[in-house]
């Protein structure tokens, strides 16, 4: 009896090639391959005044150089606005080599093409750009002071006014019986890969065709780039990505300019190209994520109830706009979370700062959105004197309001309507959890021990699964072999294991006869992408219709077969039988043979299928009107709208109030993707989301100066956390099920990451009775925190000074 | 990242080294460890144009353990010296101070002597050399001769040394009688250069007071500096000794700056702070030993 | 003896002899990947910060972006890809810790996951496994390497599983 593998925790196929050296990352292809190096702008803001490539031309290994001037066509255009939205009044993007002015550092000035990457620097290193050097915006407040403007035509620095609102927030907040308002920042950080980008190229003369390998979250998007760029028709270009070494968002922009320009010079030269990005390229060119201003007015009445909620947020966009406003969309919706806001308002202004582009990091907009909103029910629970569990359960959503429209408009188009949710649950599960309760004697006995102590929590809900769709292909093959595709792309999400699961549950295969392929427009053509917590959900649905699809005609075939009704049939091991009747079926692979019927047979298989073969009824055509030869099946899934997955952290930190050092004792997460495909998959993205949490809140802080030089470019200044400095997570899950899509599912990537900004500060302002109002926050920013007379103490302030 | 385009001589003996050296001007640069150097050379900060390489030279590879002290020759790993047990019952502080050295992998190439010889203020070995009032063997086509710590180190990252010179060891002064040593460092991740460190070596009297108290600490300067504290504490009995004065007093004598990860004013308040931990900690040791 | 540019370097990878003339500055990461075509050995950072590129030299865990590849001339390194034994059956057996890996979902993206695989093979192999390993233990061989994706939380887990296995191989 085949055991259903859907909902276990099945050891993932890819790990096989993983653990022995035989992944084959951007990097690990095309040994052949010229190197592609780049010159990047060392100014945040200037003009180019010349660019003299005289003493790099006789650098032994030198292929070719490539400036603006060596752009025609589409590809002398400005990159696209690739989600375009009406209040995004000022968009800009750049060029794929800067044309006349720079306008972050990193930004590439000129392409090096040579025998190998070595040389290629050497190339770089000769080639003299003289600047003039323009005034330099960094940081929002900058941004929104404008003495500088990083685009002439953008006085302002204004990309978008994003509004969003529900109600007249004034009215309500001057009717309330209590209001507050507070401004806190949250610092720049990002998605940080093990691997950076990388492209590879290969133009084939003969075929006229482009084979692109992508270190990409979006391969198919990425190829209508290409073609649309390079002037090539769709049909001649494929798009892979290989094995990817993370991607966490940084991935899904596209087309980078490397992106066109590689496979540019592959067809100009005739030889393979492959560019791999370095660390220090990836710091100073590839996007960041995070940075906003927030100001929160909040009214509530004595209860702690809110009545009225408005933020006015300052979101740095970097130096253009690809990605458009997606973040500040989301970080606008996903605001009010688990709770009811009778009115609220959110208004966030896009701000050109002169830095790298910002597009999605896991959350995208998310975290910044948790850390305004539960902060804020920290400072109501301080100012009524509440206990800040309570504060938030008096506030929240009730299991019996679903589906919730908070009236809204969400980063799909489509309505914020929560779909399901248990977020009462959500929170009993994390005070047990955590032991909320009993935070008092914990505080005691870490006091004794010369220690502060302090806890903090959030709660979040999460927008998942955005459309347009997601497809999915299944085939039996005559040796039994079911291939699975689906367009989206793979970093490490385990979808090799997680849609052969639902394949091998849906069709009764073993799973070692089932083999996935994402993220290759050879084998599958519609896709959108992996991002905002959707493949489960997307693919994993379309995989689930497609599979049914190949169920439901092998059934039928074989109801002819063994002459019986298909109601009555099962498969088990891959084989079609009567109910209860094993040993007396067809299997799989026969029906495919069978399935497609055939005048030449090439093998003993496939004689069964020829036309001699059988008894076969004449009056009928051998492929049936509206059928197709083949054990296959495609299949989409597009949603109405997204579905909401939930969650709750909460932390114990202990500090040291010697040297302020902030140690996490215990970080407790309860969290709800509905249904799980893979159990340990899902814990592992929690454990993931959670390491990064914690790096935002405490490590990781994209440290650009007053002049726009990133400070801290090497993994030696930016502080990604080792294993020293993650700690051990305790998580329970709650399953509420989407009510959406047929498998239940809710997207689970991003979830590890969203609250912990927040609920980390919320428990360094209870260790200490300071109030936390910039995050990142280090040890020595504690300590001139705590020795500042004029810090805000929160109402159990203890007035820790050392 | 990768270096510029240089050329490279691994010399069998030390007088080859020092040959090559020579013969290839001010732009060679001795090659031990590699685990500082390299990574200089990937982001193209450094670009020597001649790489000499000593780990052949053979001889350069021994920790000698004495009454006298330890010398530590040149191609001496970090986790080599970390796992001496002579070396650390002569001057315990070297195995502690090496313990914070980055990570085992860097540990299993890096040198001790190398360390030194990059003469980095954030370092751990340079302060140990400056605390325990060491000194390096230096050996140039002219000769050998001993450099102390005091002349070794003239800026951040830079020494005294100039024209062809191979530094073939480090020796490290004995642990006095009577006294106990401790090393404490903050930093931001485990491993990482440090924020603020603290070296010290607390001496006794025969009763038992306080005769001595120095201090090296880490990151607080453009050089290591050893600082005297025993006006704080002078004469007070090792176990009602007001170590918070000593760590008074240092923060008064530092000077440190500001930079990305830490203010001025956190660094010299952590100075206080590890001096109070160490003194502390050194003086459970320095009851013990005679 | 002299001073070149370049340099024919012999080095034993993996049980294997194997030679290769490489610019003196090839670091030895880039000459294991592309003059020897190993690519199991992953670039990280080049700056040795982040660990994917470690490799054994002579056994002991050691950043390749740090070493030049003439540096190892006549030494023996050993990557991921030697870390799996011949099973004499034309098959390979797996050292305890890929197979822990793999048990305990110790990687995701699997490109930090090689530097991660020799630093632990190596501490494992060298240290007495009849005795239980220790907390302390476990977040010394984990503590060097970043990982991205994992949080490291079953990284610790496959390094006690990999132990216990070592202990008691039944």
């Amino acid at each position: 009896m085949t055991t259903k593998l859907f909902g276990e925790p099945v050891r993932r196929r890819e790990d096989v090639r993983l653990t022995t050296g035989r992944g084959r990352y951007l990097d690990d292809i095309g040994h052949t391959a010229l190197a592609a190096a780049f010159v990047r702008s060392p100014h945040a803001h200037a003009r180019i005044v010349d660019i003299d490539v005289e003493a790099a031309l006789d650098v032994e290994g030198l292929v070719a150089i490539y400036t603006y001037e060596d752009l025609t066509g589409r590809m002398a255009e400005p990159l696209p606005v690739l989600i375009p939205h009406p209040q995004l009044h000022a968009p800009r993007t750049g060029y794929p080599l800067a044309n006349g002015v720079v306008r972050h550092v990193g930004e590439p000035v000129a392409m090096v093409v040579a025998t190998d990457r070595y040389i290629a620097e050497d190339v770089c290193d000769r080639i003299v750009v003289t600047y003039d050097e323009l005034p330099v915006v960094v940081g929002v407040d900058a941004a929104v002071a404008a003495a500088a403007t990083v685009h002439d035509d953008v006085p302002d620095n204004v990309s978008a006014h994003h509004l969003q609102e529900t109600g007249d927030v004034e009215a309500a907040l001057r009717g309330a019986e209590n209001t507050l308002s507070f401004t806190q920042y949250v610092e720049r950080s990002a998605s940080t890969p093990m691997e950076g980008k990388g492209v590879h190229a290969r133009w084939d003369a003969d075929d006229k065709s482009l084979r692109v390998y992508s270190s990409t979250q979006a391969s198919t998007s990425v190829r209508a780039a290409i073609a649309a760029k390079l002037e090539l028709s769709l049909d001649r270009v494929e798009v892979i990505a290989p094995d990817v070494g993370g991607g966490f968002g940084v991935k899904i922009v596209h087309p980078w300019p490397e992106e066109l320009l590689v496979p540019m010079a592959a067809i100009a030269l005739g030889q393979e190209v492959k560019w791999s990005e370095d660390r220090r390229e990836h710091f100073i060119s590839a996007a960041h994520e995070r940075q906003q201003k927030q100001e929160i007015t909040v009214g509530f009445d004595d209860d702690g109830r809110i009545t009225a909620l408005d933020a006015h947020i300052w979101h740095d966009n970097g130096a253009y706009t690809p990605y458009g406003i997606i973040i500040p969309i989301i970080t606008a919706t996903q605001l009010v979370g688990p709770y009811v806001i009778p009115v609220y308002r959110a208004r966030v202004e896009s701000m050109y700062t002169n830095t790298v582009i910002v597009t999605p990091y896991r959350g995208a907009g998310r975290p910044q959105a948790c850390y305004a909103m539960e902060r804020t029910m920290d400072r109501i629970a301080d100012k009524l004197g509440l206990d800040r569990a309570e504060v938030r359960r008096r506030n929240l959503i009730q299991p019996d309001q679903f589906p919730y429209d908070q009236q809204l408009i969400f980063q799909d188009g489509r309505p914020v309507i929560y779909d399901s949710g248990n977020y009462q649950g959500l929170l009993e599960k994390l005070t047990a959890l955590v032991g909320w309760d009993d935070v008092a004697g914990l505080r005691a006995d870490a006091e004794s021990r010369g220690r502060l102590l302090g806890a903090g929590m959030a709660l979040y809900v999460e927008g998942t699964g955005p459309g347009p769709y997601e497809g999915g292909h299944v085939q039996v093959l005559g040796s039994g072999k079911v291939l699975v595709s689906t367009g989206l792309t793979s970093q490490g999400q385990g979808h090799e294991t997680a849609f052969a699961q639902i394949v091998a549950t849906e069709l009764g295969v073993p799973i070692e006869d089932v083999e996935v392929t994402t993220g290759d427009t050879r084998r599958f053509g519609y896709a959108v992408g992996t991002f905002a917590s959707r493949a489960a959900v997307m693919s994993g649905n379309a995989i689930a219709l497609a599979a049914r699809g190949v169920r439901e005609k092998a059934l039928r075939i074989a109801a002819d077969v063994l002459e019986a009704d298909a109601t009555d049939l099962e498969i088990d091991e891959g084989v079609v039988q009567v109910k209860g009747t094993p040993g007396t079926g067809v299997p799989l692979r026969t029906l495919a043979v069978l399935s497609n019927p055939l005048r030449y047979a090439f093998d003993e298989a496939a004689q069964q299928a020829t036309q001699f073969a059988g008894p076969g009824d004449a009056s009928l055509p051998p492929v049936a009107v509206g059928d197709a030869p083949g054990l296959e099946h495609i299949d989409y899934y597009s949603p109405v709208r997204s579905t909401f997955a939930s969650g709750a952290h909460a932390v114990i930190v202990e500090i040291d109030p010697a040297t302020w050092e902030i140690e996490i004792v215990k970080y407790a997460v309860v969290h709800d993707c509905g249904t799980m495909i893979n159990p340990m998959i899902v814990e592992g993205q929690v454990h993931g989301g959670v390491a990064q949490g914690v790096g935002g809140a405490l490590y990781e802080r994209m440290a650009y100066d007053a002049d726009g030089q990133l400070q801290n470019a090497s993994f030696m200044d930016f502080l990604m956390p080792y294993a020293s400095e993650v700690p051990a997570v305790v998580i329970d899950h709650q399953v509420t099920k989407s009510p959406l899509n047929p498998l239940g599912i809710k997207g689970a990537g991003e979830a590890g990451v969203i609250p912990g900004t927040a609920a980390i500060a919320s428990a360094i302002e209870d260790a200490t009775g300071r109030r936390i109002a910039s995050m990142p926050i280090s040890p020595t920013e504690l300590y001139d925190l705590m020795r500042d007379e004029n810090a805000e103490r929160t109402a159990r302030g203890t007035g820790v000074l050392t | 990242m990768k270096p510029a385009p240089f050329r490279y001589a691994d010399p069998g003996t030390l007088d080859e080294a020092l040959a090559v050296l020579s013969h290839e001007g001010a732009g060679a640069k001795v090659l031990a460890g590699g685990q500082s150097l390299l990574p200089l050379l990937s982001m193209r900060l450094a670009a020597p144009t001649t790489l000499v390489d000593i780990n052949r030279v053979p001889g350069l590879d021994t920790v000698e353990a004495t009454g006298d002290g330890v010398r530590v020759g040149a191609l001496v790993r970090h986790n080599a010296l970390l796992r001496d047990v002579a070396a650390a019952r002569v001057q315990p502080l070297l195995a502690r101070a090496t313990a914070n050295v980055a990570h085992p992998a860097i540990r299993n190439r890096g040198t001790t002597v190398g360390s030194i010889a990059h003469a980095d203020p954030s370092g751990e070995m340079t302060s140990v050399l400056a605390l325990t009032d060491g000194s390096v063997t230096v050996a140039t086509p002219s000769g050998t001769s001993d450099v102390g710590w005091r002349d070794l180190f003239v800026g951040p990252l830079e020494t005294s040394l100039h024209g062809p010179a191979v530094v073939t060891s480090a020796f490290f002064p004995a642990l006095p009688a009577r006294s106990g040593t401790a090393f404490a460092e903050v930093a931001r991740r485990k491993g990482d250069y440090a924020v603020c460190g603290a070296a010290v070596v607390l001496t006794l009297d025969d009763s038992r007071r306080v005769s001595s108290v120095r201090a090296a600490y880490l990151s607080v300067g453009l050089v290591p500096e050893v600082h005297d504290l025993t006006d704080a504490v002078a004469g007070k009995p090792v176990d009602s000794a007001d170590w918070a004065a000593a760590g008074a007093l240092a923060r008064g004598l530092v000077e440190p700056d500001s930079d990305l990860h830490a203010s001025a004013d956190y660094r010299r308040h952590l100075v206080g702070v590890l001096t109070e931990r160490t003194l502390a900690a050194a003086a459970a040791e320095a009851g013990t030993r005679r | 003896m002299s001073v070149d540019l370049e340099r024919t370097v012999s080095i034993t990878v993996n049980g294997v002899p194997r030679e290769a003339t490489v610019p003196v500055r090839r670091l030895l990461s880039d000459a294991l990947r592309h003059d020897l075509g190993l690519t199991g050995t992953h670039v990280g950072c080049e700056h040795g910060v982040c660990g994917a590129c470690t490799v054994l030299v002579d056994g002991e865990p050691m950043r390749s972006c740090l070493l030049l590849a003439v540096q190892v001339d006549g030494r023996s390194v050993t990557t991921v890809e030697g870390l799996a034994r011949d099973d004499g059956r034309g098959g390979q057996l797996l050292h305890p810790v890929q197979e822990a890996f793999r048990e305990c979902h110790a990687l995701q993206c699997g490109f930090c996951t090689p530097g991660f695989l020799t630093t632990i093979a190596a501490g494992l192999d060298a240290r007495d496994n009849s005795v239980d390993i220790t907390d302390d233990e476990v977040d010394e061989l984990v503590g060097g390497n970043l990982c991205r994706c994992t949080g490291y939380a079953n990284i610790k887990k496959a390094v006690r599983h990999a132990a216990a296995t070592m202990k008691d191989p039944r």
